[in-house]
């Protein structure tokens, strides 16, 4: 509360110990859209950054799509893009093979799902949704941003250079990843995956610390954190699970980097290269499993938990009803994040694990699953008998509760110490994490861009083509990825290049084709997404101030954007941001700005939390209209 | 003009934060390293630092627990606007600072001469340069922190900058000295 009441007067201060000082009178190009310290600018750099990123990351899927589907076919037109080294004769080569599988994971869940998920919203809403005229800090949120877009650079480099990028898998256990020499991914490639990590860490990171710090510091007047929207919850909550995995990972990293290019051996030991006996010895490889999957697993969370707020507010703004459970919800996702750090081990069943560790971490694991539940419970009972209106962002929230349900599920197996002996590093695995954490957490995504997108661009976009986007991508998702559990139960490994090399694998070869072919349809839907996302930037129809009839801040500020959001005051709250459809009122939404005494005909005793005075005047109120409250009509 | 002023104290109150929630996070990444350590040593009996940690750790010590007095003098002489005074501590403080580097790299040295090297095939040794190393950059981030507050009180900034200047560049600084402090005595329950 008392933070809260300071922003109103002006704007001007903001930057003024960096020495930019009156930046929002005499704007540049360069000050406007390219090193921006406003939130909102920044948010969109983050968005297109991570479309870009998403874009390489699935045409590189196509490819290897390609060499599972047909790996004895030539396809001359891939030697002309990738060249004789590495599509010869126009197959991939099993080294690209393995870069490419390595880059496609690095980037969907780092770049894309991270700072394109994470760093896009959390960027516009956490300042527009709490009443606030920026972040805590403008110009580390700047520095935030263009780490990421180096660190992405570097990532892109990678393909550049002689030995092609990383290629040990995106979780680049050693010693594979360690030896510069063991395959040809692992020399400049890696080099560059490390330094360009550590960068995109550091990103995250600064990131993080601005998000906790402004949602602690700078709500606006009347915004307890009870009357936050579930997004802010769920970003908050996010970025808390990031300042505290991200830099176990720095930690692994900086090791790594010392075993790679000084000669230590924190990993190494007993190692054979070619005929060669190296060295190094003592080291312990699953030192590096503990320390990745420390920051490994909460960063599936670090992916989904944004997703799961965007979609709580669209699911309950497009049900026109209050979400179900509001105060369940907060609890669930403050469950998830602490037993996320609790639930490594999952990975590492068969690391020759103590078979009782990997039972406690199997009980922590399983545990995961209740406060899930509850969002999904929470999720049904919100769209249940609710006025919907199916709008394209609302399809996509509806299809990552599907994905989140069916991939769910699938994490009941596989959390398993004894059924994980089986499934490790098969295909169920892939299937498992596709749907609950990749189409689930991107589903969440699209569903923020198309429900925010008034908010970023002033523009609607097409809804025409947001339903064809929609249908090809759910129904192709899961005609790509629910094949993939037979495939695992039957024991085929992931990562594997050609499945005509084993016997039992190669009757799973027609089945490959038909998911190529769906992968292939569903990317073709983006091309869809993609021209609505950017014609609409510059021809799309206007927005109205508040398209959705949403009760959240965000829609009280002017569609073009100003430098502090608001003109005037920052606007006070009242209310909770859930009152859709309340009885009683006139319409189907009460904006958190209205104050109760605009809203005796809706005004519940427990919305005054307690306070006798309001209590009392209600009742009074009451008492005298209460003839008319028994015939909602005359109200 | 109060109107601003409130605004800035408290726009800074956020950015204060900001170095709380960032000692969280170099926090974690210490707390992995050492449980990295622990969990690499305890595999195997062969592992373990075997060898006397060198005097000069315990000299560092001193120097840096020193220095977080004077940083902390700094601070209240900011506070109490004796601006001389404060100029006066955090050049104590920064100079304190760089004796803790020598003294570290004296370590190293003494390390290195025992045989403990870096490129070592008991990691628990290397371990040593790492967990010194890693907070080694942060104390030259911390002594950039010194050097910005110095600045400040140079060019005679506004009190409400000045003293959160000073605030930050002590809470970092005072976060080094109990860091280092745990680094230490957790190489000492280990040796």
């Amino acid at each position: 509360m008392a933070s809260t009441a300071i922003h109103d007067s002006a704007v001007l201060h903001q930057h003024d110990d960096h020495g930019h000082d009156q930046g929002h009178h005499k704007e540049t190009f360069i000050t406007k859209y390219i090193f921006s310290q406003d939130h909102k600018m920044i948010a969109k750099q983050f968005l297109i950054t991570g479309i870009l990123m998403a874009v390489v990351a699935m045409i590189l899927s196509i490819l290897f799509r390609l060499q599972l589907a047909w790996p004895d076919e030539s396809f001359p037109l891939l030697e002309t893009f990738l060249g004789e080294k590495w599509a010869e004769g126009g197959r991939i080569k099993p080294d690209f093979y393995l870069a490419i599988v390595t880059i496609h994971g690095t980037m969907m869940v780092f770049f894309v799902l991270t700072a394109g998920l994470s760093g896009t919203f959390s960027n516009l809403l956490i300042p527009l949704q709490l009443g606030a005229r920026d972040m805590a800090s403008p110009f580390l949120n700047m520095i935030s941003y263009w780490l990421f877009f180096v660190s992405c650079v570097i990532m892109m480099c990678s393909f550049f250079v002689e030995s092609g990028p990383a290629s040990s898998g995106w979780t680049v256990y050693p010693p594979l990843s360690a030896l510069p020499k063991a395959i040809s991914g692992s020399g400049t490639g890696m080099t560059l995956w490390l330094i360009s990590m550590v960068l995109f860490v550091a990103s995250a990171l600064i990131g993080a610390l601005n998000y906790i710090s402004t949602i602690l510091n700078m709500r606006t007047k009347g915004m307890d954190m009870w009357k936050m929207p579930l997004t802010i919850w769920a970003f908050f909550l996010t970025a808390i699970v990031g300042v505290l995995s991200f830099p176990v990972l720095v930690s692994a990293v900086v090791l790594l980097i010392f075993d790679r290019s000084f000669g230590t051996s924190f990993y190494l030991s007993d190692i054979v290269v070619a005929g060669q006996i190296l060295p190094n010895q003592g080291g312990s490889p699953v030192l590096w499993q503990h320390l990745f999957w420390f920051l490994g697993h909460p960063e599936v969370y670090i992916v989904i938990m944004p997703a799961l707020g965007i979609t709580s507010e669209v699911i309950a703004t497009n049900s026109r009803k209050p979400i179900f459970g509001y105060h369940a919800m907060v609890y669930s996702l403050i469950g998830i994040t602490v037993l996320s750090f609790i639930v490594w081990g999952h990975h590492m069943f068969v690391t020759g694990m103590n078979p009782f560790l990997g039972g406690v971490f199997m009980i922590t694991t399983l545990i995961i699953a209740v406060p899930s539940a509850v969002k999904t419970f929470n999720y049904l009972a919100t769209i249940w008998r609710g006025n919907l209106r199916f709008t394209p962002a609302m399809l996509f929230a509806i299809g990552l509760v599907s994905f989140f349900i069916s991939g769910g599920l699938t994490g009941l197996f596989l959390g398993n110490a004894a059924l994980d002996i089986n499934l490790h590093d098969t295909y169920f695995v892939v299937a498992h994490f596709h749907l609950v954490m990749g189409c689930a957490a991107i589903f969440g995504m699209l569903c923020g861009v198309y429900h925010w997108y008034p908010k970023m661009f002033g523009r609607l976009l097409d809804e025409r083509l947001g339903y064809i986007h929609f249908w090809f991508t759910f129904i192709g998702a899961y005609l790509v990825f629910f094949p993939m559990h037979f495939m695992g139960i039957d024991g085929v490994p992931r990562r594997y290049y050609a499945f005509t090399e084993f016997a039992f694998m190669q009757e799973w070869l027609t089945v490959n084709v038909f998911i190529t072919w769906a992968a292939i349809i569903s990317a073709l839907a983006q091309v869809a997404f993609l021209w609505n996302f950017f014609y609409s930037i510059f021809y799309g129809k206007k927005s109205p101030q508040n398209p959705w009839d949403s009760n959240t801040l965000e829609w009280t500020a002017p569609v073009e954007h100003l430098h502090g959001n608001w003109p005037g005051e920052i606007p006070s709250v009242h209310r909770w941001p859930y009152d859709y459809s309340k009885p009683g009122h006139h319409t189907d939404f009460i904006p958190q700005t209205t104050p109760f005494s605009e809203t005796m005909s809706s005004n519940l005793l427990h919305d005054f939390e307690g306070n006798p005075e309001s209590e009392h005047i209600q009742q009074e109120w009451d008492k005298e209209h209460a003839s008319e409250r028994h015939n909602p009509e005359q109200v | 003009m109060e109107n601003l002023q409130v605004e800035d104290r408290l726009n800074l109150k956020a950015k204060k934060f900001l170095m709380w929630l960032f000692i969280i996070a170099s926090f974690m990444m210490f707390a992995a390293l050492t449980s990295g350590f622990i969990v690499y040593t305890e595999g195997n009996a062969e592992r373990g630092i075997k060898v006397l940690l060198p005097r000069a750790f315990m000299y560092s010590s001193v120097i840096i627990i020193l220095s977080s007095v004077t940083a902390h003098m700094a601070y209240l002489s900011a506070n109490s606007l004796q601006l001389g005074k404060q100029k006066l501590y955090i050049l104590l403080t920064i100079l304190l600072g760089v004796a803790f580097f020598y003294s570290q790299f004296q370590a190293w040295q003494a390390l290195y001469n025992s045989g403990a090297y870096f490129v070592n095939y008991n990691a628990s040794q290397s371990f040593i340069y790492v967990f010194s190393g890693a907070h080694l950059l942060h104390v030259i981030v911390g002594l950039f922190f010194l050097i910005y507050a110095l600045i400040g009180a140079i060019r005679t900034i506004p009190q409400v900058r000045n003293v959160f200047r000073m605030e930050v560049a002590s809470i970092f600084w005072h976060f080094l000295d109990i860091l280092w402090i745990y680094l230490y005595v957790f190489l000492l329950l280990n040796q």
